[in-house]
């Protein structure tokens, strides 16, 4: 029997996977993939919520969906900002964008 | 149970409607003019600002929830969309020399910039989780294209990677505790998560752990110590113009939710978050403080100097007080009129091909142009909080708010941090007449709107300085829809 608790570890451990991924990572475009992980860490947790809140709503799904269309929106515009950054420094890693102090 | 939307609830948001139409058409606008007319793109968004305004004042006095409470339009809401508008419209003003200077002349900035507003307008107004976010993004999205817009330039490049990776994350972090919020409350809604919380014992971890992320969340939006490190490499590189954006608008958006969400979503926690507001308070203006002093850049001083601004705005959450909300209000106009003039201040300094963003650029600058001087010099005072200016004022009653609710020490600390910013502060001051220009002798790049913005900040910051009152009472009124 699958519970709201286990919904909610399997979205606790994948945001704590990604929140890992954005501080280890050294790759920008890795770093927006665990960004992406920790965005449908919260996505799961509120679609759970959703289903087992006492009176249904829907509220929880609704949000999921905004979410998952903001992160579509924040990966183009991010993607678009690695692009234009590996054309003037020809990497993509983080350590290496340093010309100010991080 | 009434009907979701009625055509009332368009009748709330017609100030968003009309400032997004204005981007649209800024974007339609800047395709059909020849290079080299794009300033008419900028003029063109200063009336829409305009309009915009004018529905605003249509739209106010009415108090009322949109949209099943998706949407509050009350007097605190007023406020914050008054003071998003004068933002966008003092950036547009000190933006439209700059960008040609820079050799980015494109319309699209201005849209862009209008958009952003629309989504500090979205945030401030929004009564319910999911607007908030859908706002913070709105407004957040625009920033970064504006961060990154010198795309030839690497530094530009960088400031937009970090503020992006950076955002982006700290928007994670904030919609996790949205869901634990959501979860332990069963809705998304301000003051129905207030209601049921109302009920509940406050002593579950998982509560404590919602307030600590969404606190977080915020805490990278506003910057406060330890959420802080991405800002002044952001504010560095970034295009000037788009820094004082970035220092005023995405604040005092930041500000405007974190009141509404800690004030009216989770109050009955307030023993708690008062403490954690407290520790960062201190935190944020004494890092910011001391850490300014070492900067011989003066956008990274700036940038500096906001974090240990926002440490002070804090005291005023910490109060909790009516006064202190209020006074809150008051600083956040200041800042921004001050904050918006320093930069601009920069900007006039800025030629082709010279940032004229070190504080050796300054030299000089008394025998140069005595009136720039002046003026920033009395942009400086004001930031560090001398009389007659409005940053005086601010600091007193947000110092004053905190004596009053039993705050001594942490007022006794703001104080002392005062005095500290006052080093790096008149430090400027003293580069500026005291010191020889190097040469050759360099030319200042002034026009006639950049002129315009630092006539409107410097007047804003000495009326408010020697007469606050109205600014205060209006301040004071704001409020009736909050506490």
């Amino acid at each position: 029997m699958i519970t709201l608790s286990h919904y909610l570890a399997l979205g606790a451990i994948l945001f704590i996977i990604g929140m890992f991924g954005v501080l280890t990572r050294r790759n920008a475009i890795g770093i927006l993939m665990s960004i992406e992980l920790m965005l449908n860490a919260v996505n799961l947790n509120f679609v759970a919520f959703s289903r087992y809140l006492p009176p249904g709503a829907l509220t929880g799904q609704v949000f999921a969906i905004f979410v998952i269309t903001v992160a579509a929106a924040e990966a183009a515009v991010g993607l678009a900002i690695v692009l234009g950054l590996f054309r003037n420094f020809r990497t993509v890693n983080v350590d290496e964008i340093n010309l100010m102090k991080w | 149970m009434s009907p979701p939307f009625t055509i009332n609830d368009l009748w709330a948001i017609s100030p968003e409607m009309v400032l997004t139409t204005a981007a649209i058409i800024l974007l339609i606008l800047d395709f059909l003019l020849p290079p080299g007319r794009r300033a008419v793109v900028g003029y063109t968004g200063l009336l829409g600002i305009g309009a915009t305004f004018a529905a605003l004042g249509a739209s106010a006095g009415v108090r009322a929830e949109a949209f099943s409470g998706m949407y509050l339009s009350d007097p605190f809401t007023l406020f914050f969309k008054t003071i998003f508008l004068l933002i966008a419209a003092l950036i547009i003003l000190i933006s439209l020399n700059y960008l040609s200077v820079e050799g980015v002349d494109q319309g699209e900035y201005y849209a862009l910039v209008l958009f952003a507003t629309v989504g500090m307008m979205i945030m401030a107004a929004s009564g319910d989780l999911l607007s908030l976010y859908i706002g913070l993004e709105t407004m957040s999205l625009s920033i970064y294209v504006l961060a990154g817009f010198l795309r030839k330039d690497r530094r530009s490049n960088e400031a937009a990677l970090k503020y992006l990776l950076m955002g982006a994350f700290s928007s994670g972090i904030l919609l996790y505790g949205m869901t634990l919020l959501y979860g332990l409350s069963g809705s998304t809604n301000l003051k129905a998560i207030s209601r049921t919380l109302a009920a509940q014992d406050l002593h579950n971890p998982a509560l404590t752990l919602a307030m600590i992320l969404l606190a977080a969340g915020f805490g990278f939006k506003i910057a406060t110590v330890p959420f802080h490190m991405y800002l002044p490499d952001a504010y560095e590189g970034a295009p000037t113009s788009v820094t004082a954006f970035m220092s005023v608008g995405p604040k005092a958006a930041g500000f405007a939710v974190l009141l509404r969400v800690f004030l009216l979503a989770i109050p009955s926690l307030q023993g708690s978050w008062v403490q954690l507001f407290y520790v960062l308070s201190v935190l944020t203006m004494t890092v910011g403080n001391v850490v300014a002093i070492a900067q011989k850049n003066i956008k990274r001083m700036l940038a500096y100097s906001s974090i240990a601004h926002v440490g002070y705005l804090l005291i005023g959450l910490v109060a909790g007080s009516p006064l202190g909300i209020s006074a809150i209000l008051l600083y956040l106009l200041v800042y921004i009129l001050m904050n918006v003039g320093a930069f601009a201040m920069v900007i006039l300094l800025c030629r082709q091909g010279l940032r004229g963003d070190q504080i050796e650029d300054f030299s000089g600058l008394a025998q140069k142009s005595p009136l720039a001087a002046a003026t920033m010099l009395i942009f400086l005072l004001s930031l560090a909080g001398i009389p007659p200016t409005g940053g005086f004022v601010a600091k007193f009653y947000v110092f004053g708010a905190a004596i009053k609710a039993g705050y001594v020490l942490l007022a006794v600390i703001a104080v002392v941090n005062t005095a500290i910013s006052l080093f790096y502060y008149m430090r400027v001051a003293m580069v500026m007449y005291m010191r020889e220009e190097p040469s050759p002798i360099t030319a200042l790049s002034p026009s006639r709107p950049l002129h315009w913005a630092l006539a409107i900040a410097i007047l804003g910051i000495l009326i408010i300085g020697v007469y606050p009152g109205p600014f205060l009472g209006w301040a004071w009124v704001s409020l009736t829809g909050l506490l």
